[in-house]
This record gives structure tokens, sequence and C-alpha cells, in this order.
């Protein structure tokens, strides 16, 4: 007995335990996935420090002068040093506009996503796990809300808001509808995909022997089956974290979105479209560069992440 | 009072295709540190029995009839959370593949800690102390070392091991053992039934085994039930079943044994295959398979012979009686 415990070695630590995985053995030969890592990170963090990044503070009017409005990037003709990308049309910084844009628009991302995601896992892992007339009824739900486009639904949410309660509380609202109208839209992608999980491992015999231990169903769906249900959830988070931008910028940019005053990515653009003919490009095209690579190298994380959750494509 | 006591059991799947009866007329008694060998081929309804014992069937099936009497109290009729007190707790279940009945994505000692919690108000080190010695009753090498291990670290006896280790966990008054060496190796196959028993003697835990492996039951019960399209065909004390079955099947099941067949020669088998639950023949579920069959027993259902300690459901085991009984009387006379 003792020799065998000799030959066990110690534990591996769980940087020892990643570094030996499939997952970062794929990650180390993908050059997009590290690519688009890298650029991710870069935006989270500009995100996140962009009140030490920035050099105003665009929510600041004391900062914004409207004699330097559209000016040009600082390398064309008839740019200022200081607004490295030129200014918006209110004059404000564009650098640290999008600074602050990005912020707002991966924190509506990221919260609307949550609620996606919370929402969509109770309700699958109740369908699934439940089955029959639950299952039907919360499926048909599923079904019914599918059947209206999140855009739709958000738009007439978010007007019908506005008409109701004025534009002023609406603008102070504005982050908290749309997180709310996006993460309640968009709840069945997660249902469906979490509900199709939950049958095939339902039928598993670790759930039975859950049972024959005699534990409660909420704690059989909580513990025992929700992680083995964490692949699928982390691929569709990903694209729904791209699909919630867009919808939010989508959403800004017909004016539905955040204020004017406090501009996500969308709202920018928005705002800079305006001014596209005049010959004030920068105001569109630098934030719309920013949303494009934003959602581009989340969707490829996600392309990639599918990739390598995929038991059907790794055998291991 | 008997322990564990199973009354006119009936169980039914309501099936697309119509109800059909899994399980019909179920009767036996288990007493405390008793083992109970469940014998039969596949689809007799063995497993099905298991699960219904704790009243764990799911749709379809479901308990139509008769009463399952543990300590007294009706398992069949009793809510689901009273269910839940017993289940793991005073009656556990192994099961066939331990590569399936642990869950793959929480450590060991997650899932003992967890059953610890779920039915004793004990903090995290007691359960986890608690599983610990489990793991050594078990024979676990280093149990410190596997508590934080995953399933797929583990070989396959090694988790049949902990698999009874979380069956022994809250010291249950019955195990029921669902075929529990049929998915690992032969030489590891002994160990775990030795263990097994071990355990068992040891505790004093009742024993209902679930198997098709007559050489196993004949090592590990005292009392064994042979079974066929959901009907009991004999049942008694094991040494008689296997030294002197009765039942037309059971006796095919015996010579159906490698170490029956001459060597050199085929195998024996019983010929065709176990009817499906919905075309299951009339009278005796066996007659079309029966090397013996009578007239009888394609319309009449054999009620229960007594035959030394065992009784057999066989209208020629009851037409052999009656004719011993009627030359003794016959010599008696004389």
């Amino acid at each position: 007995m003792t020799e065998q415990v000799d030959i066990l070695e110690a534990r591996p630590s769980a940087w020892q335990r990643l570094r030996d995985s499939h997952l970062w053995h794929s990650f180390v030969t993908d050059r997009v996935a590290q690519l688009s890592l890298l650029v991710f990170v870069a935006f989270a963090l500009m995100a996140l420090l962009a009140p030490l990044l920035a050099p105003f503070n665009p929510y600041d009017p004391a900062q914004i002068d409207i004699l330097n409005s559209e000016l040009p990037p600082s390398w064309e003709e008839g740019g200022d040093p200081a607004f490295w990308l030129g200014t918006d049309a209110q004059g404000r910084d564009l650098w640290s506009t999008i600074l602050y844009g990005t912020r707002i628009s991966l924190t509506i991302g990221l919260c609307a996503v949550a609620l996606q995601a919370a929402l969509g896992i109770v309700i699958g892992l109740l369908a699934g796990y439940f089955g029959g007339r639950i299952d039907s009824l919360l499926m048909r739900f599923a079904d019914v809300q599918l059947s209206f486009s999140t855009m739709m639904v958000a738009i007439v949410v978010l007007a019908v808001f506005q008409a109701t309660f004025g534009t002023e509380l609406y603008q102070r609202l504005a982050m908290l509808m749309l997180i709310l109208v996006i993460g309640i839209a968009e709840w069945p992608q997660y249902a469906r995909t979490i509900r199709a999980s939950v049958l095939a491992e339902k039928r598993k015999e670790y759930v039975d022997a859950a049972r024959v231990i005699g534990l409660r169903p909420a704690r059989i769906m909580f513990r025992h089956i929700l992680p083995n249900t964490l692949s699928p959830i982390l691929v569709i988070s990903t694209v729904q974290v791209a699909n919630a931008i867009i919808s939010e910028a989508s959403l800004s940019f017909l004016g539905l979105g955040m204020p004017v005053s406090q501009p996500s990515l969308g709202s920018l653009i928005s705002s800079g479209f305006e001014y596209i003919f005049s010959g004030a490009w920068w105001i569109t095209v630098i934030p719309g560069g920013v949303l494009i690579a934003l959602v581009l190298v989340m969707n490829l994380l996600g392309d990639w992440l599918r990739d390598v959750l995929n038991p059907k494509l790794y055998k291991g | 009072m008997a322990l564990l006591e199973v009354n006119n059991l009936e169980v039914r799947f309501g099936l697309r295709s119509g109800e059909v009866s899994a399980l019909r007329d179920i009767n036996f008694t288990l007493e405390r540190g008793e083992r109970l060998g469940i014998v039969g081929e596949s689809g007799a309804g063995k497993s099905v029995l298991g699960f219904s014992i704790l009243n764990l069937l799911s749709r379809p099936g479901y308990i139509a009839g008769g009463e399952i009497l543990f300590e007294g109290r009706n398992l069949a009729a009793m809510s689901a959370r009273e269910l839940r007190s017993i289940r793991g707790n005073r009656i556990s279940m192994i099961f066939q593949d331990p590569m399936m009945t642990l869950n793959p994505v929480l450590t060991i000692g997650q899932q003992m800690v967890e059953c610890l919690r779920a039915h004793r108000k004990i903090s995290q080190q007691d359960a986890k102390r608690i599983a610990l010695q489990k793991l050594k009753q078990v024979y676990i090498p280093s149990p410190e070392k596997r508590f934080d291990q995953y399933p797929h670290e583990l070989s396959g006896g090694m988790r049949q091991r902990i698999v009874i280790a979380i069956g022994l966990l809250m010291d249950p008054d019955i195990i029921i053992a669902d075929e529990p060496t049929t998915a690992l190796d032969v030489t590891i196959q002994a160990e775990i039934m030795d263990l097994m028993l071990e355990l068992c003697e040891r505790n004093n835990v009742a024993l209902i085994l679930i198997t098709h492996d007559l050489g196993v039951v004949s090592q590990v019960t005292k009392q064994a039930m042979v079974m066929y399209a959901g009907r009991i065909i004999e049942q008694g004390p094991t040494r008689e079943i296997i030294n002197d079955a009765q039942h037309p099947y059971t006796q095919g099941l015996m010579n159906a044994l490698p170490q029956m067949a001459i060597p050199g020669q085929r195998l024996n088998q019983i010929r065709g295959s176990m009817p499906p639950l919905q075309k299951i023949p009339a009278g005796c579920a066996f007659n079309p398979r029966c090397e013996y069959v009578m007239e009888v027993c394609r319309s009449q259902l054999p009620e229960f012979t007594s035959s030394g300690g065992c009784r057999v459901a066989c209208h020629l085991v009851a037409k052999m009686k009656l004719e011993e009984a009627a030359a003794q009387r016959v010599e008696e006379a004389n």
C-alpha cells in the first residue's frame, strides 16, 4: 500500500492543469485565437481604464468647447494635436468619447447577456428536467418570444417608454432599459440550447444516482446537470455578447439607445452620420471601425471556443 | 416485521402503443442483514424492480398496484419529501457502470459530502471526515488524495469502490446493487464482490443483488429469485435453486453456464429469446421456449407450487408433485 502512495505524484496545481489541458494546447497553436484574445483584452482594458486613459472627460460640459467641433484627426490637414482622432460635432475629443463609448457598449453587452443567461438557464433547466407539460408551456413561450425579432420588441418597448415617461427620464434610465430589453428579448437562445443539453444529460446514470442519494430536484438541476452543460453556454455567451453590442448600437443608431450626452459606440456612429457628407467622415468611421473590430474578435473567439469544446470534433 | 416486504407489486409502462405490465405479482420479503439475489435474462424486469423499490421509476413507468413496505411504511404511497429522506439514507443503490454513475464535473469529495449533507445537518469538516473513513473502508489507497480527484482520474475498479463507499455513506439498512460488477474486469469483479460481501456482513446491511451471473448469486446470497418476463418464476434458498432447479427456465440457465458444457462442444443455450413486454404469450410466459411444454401451459397461468423450500410457478412441477403425492398415497395404502 505504501509503495502505491509513493508512486502517485503530487497533485498538479491549477496552473499546471491549465497548461496540460486541451484548451491551452489549442490556444497556443491557434494564431487567430491569440490575436482575437489580445485585441479583446485590449478593448476590455481600454473600457476599464477609460477615465485614466482619456485626455478629456466627454461627460463634463466644462471641458467641451463648441469651437473645437468637427476637427479632423491630428494627421489630417487642419487637425489639432490635442485631439488625436479629431472631435465630433459638439467639440468632444473623439478618442476620449470612443473610450467611454466602448465602456458603455461592453457594459450593456455583458449585463444584457448575464440577464439572458440567468433567465434562459433557469427556464431551460426547468423545461428539460421536468419535461411534459412544463416543458411544452415554457418552450411555447420561447417560440412566441422568438417569433418577434429582438429589434422589433426593443423598438416598440423603448419608443413606448420614451413617449410615456418623457425623454428626460428615458435618458437617465437608458442604460438600464437597454440591458433589460436586450436581455429579455433574447433568453430563448439560451433556454433552447440548455434544454437540449439537459435532455441529453438527464438520461445519464449520474442523474439517477443523484436521485437515489435523495437529493432535491433543484440541487440535481443546478449542481449536477448545469455544470455538465457549461460548454454550450460558454460558446453562445461569446456570440450573444457580440450580438447584444450590435443590438445596442443599432438601437442607438435609430435614436432609441444611449442619449447623445452619454454616447455609446452606436450613438456616436449615429451622431456622426449627419455630418458624413460635410466631409467629417471620422466621427462615423472611427467608432464604426472600433465596433466592427470588437464584434469580430468576439465572434472569432466564440468560433474557436466552439471548435475546442465540441466533443464531436475533439475526442480526448 | 420484515425489514422490506413487497406485496403483489405491479409496475406498468404507459407506452404510445398501449399499457404494458413490466412487473406482476412480485412478492418477497427481506430481513435485516439478509442477502437476496435476483436473477434473470436481460429484459426480465430485474432493474425495473430495483428502481421501483425506491419508487424511482420515471415516466412512462409507474407503480400500478401492490405495496412496498419498508419497516411497515409503504414506499409506493409516500410523498416525494419522505422518499428523499429514505433514498440514500436508509436504502441506497449501486449501479452497473461506475463510469456513468459518478458526475464527471464534481470531485469525489464533493459528491460524497453532498450526499452526507443532504441527509444530516453536519459541518463540511465532519462530512469530510466521515467520507474519508468510508473511503478507507472500501480500501481506497491514500483517500485524502482521491477526495479531491475527479472521476476520470480513477480506474474502473476504483470508481466502483467509490460508488460503494457513497452507497455506504449513511449506513443504510438496504443496498440494492444493480449488476455492480458487469462493467468491470473479471479480476476486479471478484475483488468488488468480496468487498461488498465483507461490508454487508460487517455492517449488517441487507443486500439485494440484481445480476445475471449465477455464480455470483450462489457465492453471495442466501435467498434467490428467478424472474422471467416480469414475473417471479422460482424463489427460495439459493442453494436449493442452484443445486436442484425445478423450473425448466432455471434449469436452462444453469445448463447455459460455461462450466456445464462439455469441452470442445458448443455451449448449451435456451432456444429463442425473451418475448417483448407487448407480446407476452398467454399461459406460462416461458411456454414457447420450454422443452417440456404441455397443452395447459399455453392457456393457463401456472400457480406457485412448493417444492422443498422453494416456490415454483410451473405446471410441470405441479403435475409432478401431484403424481408424487398420489404415488405416496398408493404406497401408504399398501
